[in-house]
């Protein structure tokens, strides 16, 4: 096993270290969630209670940990990344099974103050295991079909796990971060190159079967693909939303129609106003300078991100970096294209904008791994 | 295992390399997203714009109180009424099939109206109301009023419906209103938005169809805003519609009831015509049908049963039906014929009972002839070959001018349905209609009422008033639009030389009261109110070589429609007249037995403006008056019908 490959007396200690935090990074995800106050207040119709102040109360609870995650010495996760790896697939296996028997198929946890989603919280275990491992690993093996497999397993059982909830969102981040930290860690480009055409000859496949004799798929699930990849086809039923939510944020135009006074949401012809359709209510209260407005924010964080990541020389807080980037991006891109018409409908929340315990946690946890990563960097 | 420094830098810059790709991918799906919201948010805005709004602001519109009909002294003729009905909406209801079928329990649908209801729901936007039930009772619509909770999408409303509370009476001079139908709407380039309004009423026939446009008035609306489930949130703007305009008539309510009543279950009609200006104070059309029964939309075998009646009780026979106008007609060629110069007032003719012409002997109605017959006597009389002599003397075309300038052969335009033009023929027209050169025979038919001769009882209502002022008056029917008085020109004079008119009504004057006319059985004892007139009994089929020969068979003996018409025509005071009457009984029979009686008491009637007095019917008749006129199934003074008539 190796350790740190610097010097640990360079790495700041005790209250020190709060002034090695990356603040503005801090300072822009405030900012994001304070805009996130504000659209669930004007939600709710100018009620605070309803979901403005639950929110503010995780957010600050979630900055706490955050900060403690920070100040623990980035080795300490990297060591902890095994045992947090098998405490969430335990966690999923719980659901999954005793959650479907016992629980009415919860996907969650209640853990009295919140309830915790095991999948959300795999989203970070299973970034730091992968690079937890590429750290532990021989570079020149890194491209090995034995070497790969692993982590391509890592990647497989907890994305299975959920796709079985069924989660389709989660799992797809799931695949996608880890496949992220994968190309991070240096895996030859050839393996990304067989699965994406392999992936591509499958669809194209099923497609191209269609109507003909050796159809793979039957004429109901293409039905389904159908309207899951083309919601406007059904106006009243899986399109609804989507029409609506484009309406929200088109009917905004360059400015909003000013806090408060958004009639799609306020009328309810919005959906999950609160929680994975929240940007819409912004399109339409603000307007596209809102959109854009949070658009650079979260452009910021992960301009933060990517930097940090760069900068660090230590191989497994890069790859936890880049991760985590990844998933954040994640979850804003794949939010952001279903409520602009662009992607299927598929649950994924918008990063501290939208109303939840579990999201919100896990990307300040995450924030606080990155943070403490900046903090305990080999200078 | 330990790493070198430099396996490290390696390892570290190919990390780098590739978050730079990946900062690169993710840059670029950045801009894609800010590419999409700039697209929604800027380059569509307008177009989401306008579906926010849609989605957000129904326009309903306010149906505006359908214009009154008055008569000439502002009674009640036609008025709206409280409906109360229910109405539903396809985006309020959602499961349509489970709202309705919940409805059925409370109000009778038939199958028939669930059909309706779905296709109207199926044709319509998803938020405009479709009636489910009209004309409900309180009991009906407080019932669904309670249950309103379980009844999504549907409201009990209060609407306006037409209602003619003088029903019988005036179906043929105001008409009725019905539901808007595919038809209406045909051919109309920009529809009143109104017309789209599932059942809105709308005039179909007489009055309420030609004045539609002053009766319906604007459309208001109301702007408001419902929220996601169709749920109306609140009003955000409201624009009151314009009522539709009230209007009077020239008609006298009462009068109307009266000759409507008088007429009985005779297939008849009846004109009382102001002589000066015009004014139709009575226009009857028997037997009649109760208008309201169109309103709330007729059953099969109503309908059915109208349309089989061979008394024809859905046609206007005031301006639609056209007969040969039979003796009525003698003033017009004894008019073309004075002023001529054929004739004068002393010209004589001599009458044998017939007249020959060629090989045909015309007869006359008095088989043993009038002997020496003048003017006045010819009238009186209704001398026949009188007739055929003169008229053989004037030539058609002259005497078919006088028809015309006396009113008949002209359509006179009134917002009524189906106004005939009745015939007045000549030389042209028969060489124009059938081809053929005028004979000598066609104008000594002609000369009296027969032939090829139609007039409507309207036109020979104006006949009469145009002889009786010397003026060529017009008709009219509406005398007041929106508390505005129709204009009236006075009318012109006929042109006709003042003694001619006089001699002509002056044997019209002895048609009734000189002990020897034909109408001396009709007469008016009253100095102040006597009347003049002439009677006709105009034949409705040929007389075969046989029955000529054979001589008259008597009207009694054939079936109802191959009778003769009576007709008569007068007007009163005979020395400065006021009203002109007409009176047509189809197969009625004698004009001066069966028209004459009816003609004089409307004309009392109108006269008096209140029941006829029975001093003013010769003391012979009183008695049989007095039954008469208290036999009427008269409407009581509130507009009711006497509980007589209900029965």
């Amino acid at each position: 096993m190796s350790f740190l490959e610097y010097n640990v007396k360079t790495v700041p200690a005790g209250l020190s270290k709060v002034l090695y935090l990356n603040w503005a990074l801090i300072m822009v995800i405030t900012a994001v969630a304070a805009i996130g106050w504000l659209m669930l207040y004007s939600i709710a119709g100018g009620d605070i209670g309803q979901w403005a102040e639950p929110q503010m109360k995780r957010y600050l609870l979630g900055l706490v940990v955050m900060f403690a995650v920070a100040f623990t010495p980035i080795w300490f996760w990297r060591n902890m990344s095994g045992v947090a790896y098998l405490v969430a697939m335990l966690l999923l296996l719980l659901v999954e099974f005793f959650g479907a028997v016992g629980m009415g198929a919860q996907r969650w946890i209640d853990l009295g103050f919140m309830r915790l989603q095991p999948s959300e919280l795999m989203k970070v275990t299973l970034v730091m295991m992968l690079a937890a491992y590429y750290d532990w690993l021989d570079d020149k093996r890194t491209s090995r079909p034995l070497w790969v497999l692993i982590p391509v397993l890592l990647i497989v059982a907890p994305t299975v796990l959920v796709l079985m909830q069924p989660n389709l969102g989660t799992s797809v981040m799931l695949l996608a971060a880890g496949a992220a930290v994968m190309f991070a860690a240096g895996v030859s480009l050839w393996y990304f190159a067989a699965v994406g055409a392999m992936v591509g000859g499958i669809v194209t496949a099923v497609f191209t079967s269609r109507g003909t004799p050796w159809q793979l798929l039957h004429d109901y699930q293409y039905t389904r693909i159908d309207t899951f990849l083309n919601p406007g086809a059904d106006p009243l039923g899986a399109g609804y939303n989507i029409i609506q939510a484009k309406i929200a944020l088109g009917s905004g135009g360059w400015t909003g129609k000013g806090f408060m006074q958004g009639t799609q949401s306020r009328l309810n012809f919005l959906p999950e106003k609160h929680t994975d359709f929240i940007f819409t209510t912004l399109g339409e209260e603000f307007g596209f300078v809102g959109a854009m407005s949070l658009l650079v924010l979260y452009g910021l964080v992960l301009l933060f991100f990517m930097v940090a990541a760069i900068q660090n020389k230590d191989r497994f807080s890069s790859l936890l970096i880049i991760g985590v980037a990844v998933n954040f991006f994640l979850y804003l891109a794949v939010n952001l294209s279903m409520v602009m018409g662009m992607a299927p409908v598929v649950g994924v929340p918008l990063p501290f904008l939208s109303y939840g315990g579990s999201a919100t946690l896990v990307l300040l946890v995450a924030v606080g791994l990155v943070q403490s990563a900046i903090v305990h960097r080999p200078r | 295992m330990r790493r070198n420094a430099k396996d490290i830098e390696e390892q570290a810059r190919k990390v780098n390399r590739r978050a730079l790709l990946m900062s690169g991918g993710m840059a670029v799906m950045m801009a894609v997203l800010g590419a999409r919201m700039r697209f929604l948010g800027v380059e569509q805005a307008d177009a989401f714009r306008l579906l926010a709004e849609e989605n957000r602001i129904n326009i309903r519109l306010i149906p505006p109180a359908r214009g009154l009909i008055l008569d000439r002294n502002g009674k009640l003729i036609a008025g709206n009424e409280q409906n109360y009905r229910v109405v539903i909406t396809r985006e309020g209801a959602g499961d349509v099939d489970l709202v309705l079928n919940r409805l059925s329990h409370l109000i009778p649908l038939t199958a028939e109206d669930m059909d309706r209801i779905r296709a109207d729901i199926a044709r319509n936007s998803s938020f405009v109301p479709i009636t489910v039930a009209d004309r409900l009772d309180w009991d009906q619509f407080s019932k669904i009023a309670l249950n309103a909770p379980a009844l999504p999408g549907v409201s009990p409303e209060v609407g306006l419906s037409r209602i003619y509370p003088r029903d019988l009476d005036f179906a043929h001079v105001v008409g009725y209103v019905g539901p808007v139908s595919e038809k209406d709407l045909e051919g109309i380039e920009n529809p009143d938005p109104l017309l789209q309004i599932p059942k809105f009423q709308i005039g179909k026939i007489g009055i309420e169809r030609w004045m539609e446009s002053n009766l319906r008035g604007r459309a208001g609306n109301k702007r408001i805003e419902v929220n996601a489930v169709g749920r109306v949130m609140r009003e955000l703007e409201r624009i009151e519609g314009v009522p539709g305009n009230d209007m009077r008539l020239t008609i006298d309510a009462d009068v109307q009831n009266f000759v409507q009543a008088r007429m009985g279950i005779e297939s008849a009609a009846c004109v009382v015509m102001d002589v000066n200006n015009g004014d139709l104070i009575a226009a009857v059309s028997s037997p009649s049908f109760n208008p309201n029964l169109f309103v709330r939309g007729i059953s099969q075998t109503d309908y059915s049963s109208l349309l089989e009646n061979d008394h024809r009780p859905l046609a206007n026979k005031v301006v639609q039906g056209v007969y040969p106008p039979g003796s009525t007609f003698k003033m017009v060629t004894a008019l073309a014929a004075l002023e001529a110069g054929v004739i004068d007032i002393n010209t004589r003719v001599r009458c044998p009972g017939y007249l020959e012409y060629g090989d045909t002997r015309f007869h006359c109605w008095k088989r043993g002839g009038h002997g020496s017959v003048d003017l006045a006597r010819s009238l009186s009389e209704s001398c026949d070959v009188y007739y055929y002599d003169i008229a053989q003397r004037v030539g058609i075309d002259k005497i078919a001018e006088m028809g015309r300038r006396l009113g008949l052969g002209i359509r006179h335009d009134m917002p009524l349905s189906a106004i005939a033009e009745g015939n007045m023929p000549d030389r042209a027209w028969k060489m124009e209609k059938h081809q053929q050169d005028w004979r000598v025979g066609d104008t000594i038919n002609a000369s009296i009422g027969q032939g090829y001769v139609l007039a409507s009882p309207l036109q020979l209502a104006v006949m009469t008033a145009r002889i009786a002022s010397g003026r060529a008056v017009v008709p009219r029917i509406v005398r007041q639009v929106d508390g505005r008085d129709a204009e009236v020109a006075e009318a012109p004079p006929l042109g006709i030389d003042g003694s001619i008119l006089r001699a002509v009504r002056s044997g019209m004057f002895d048609v009734v009261n000189s002990d020897a006319g034909t109408g001396y059985g009709s007469r008016v004892a009253d100095e102040l109110m006597l009347m003049s007139g002439k009677s006709g009994t105009s034949q409705v089929r040929n007389i075969s070589a046989a029955e000529r020969a054979a001589g008259v068979v008597s009207n009694a003996d054939l079936p109802w429609n191959r009778r003769d018409h009576a007709l008569f025509v007068c007007f009163g005071p005979a020395e400065a007249p006021r009203y002109a009457v007409s009176v047509v009984v189809e197969h009625g029979g004698g004009g001066s037995s069966v028209a004459a009686p009816i003609a004089r008491d409307a004309l009392l009637r109108t006269l008096t403006g209140g029941m006829p007095p029975l001093t003013a019917y010769p003391a012979s008749q009183r008695g049989r008056m007095e039954s008469l006129l208290k036999d009427l199934q008269l409407r009581l003074p509130d507009g009711t019908q006497s509980a007589k008539s209900r029965a």
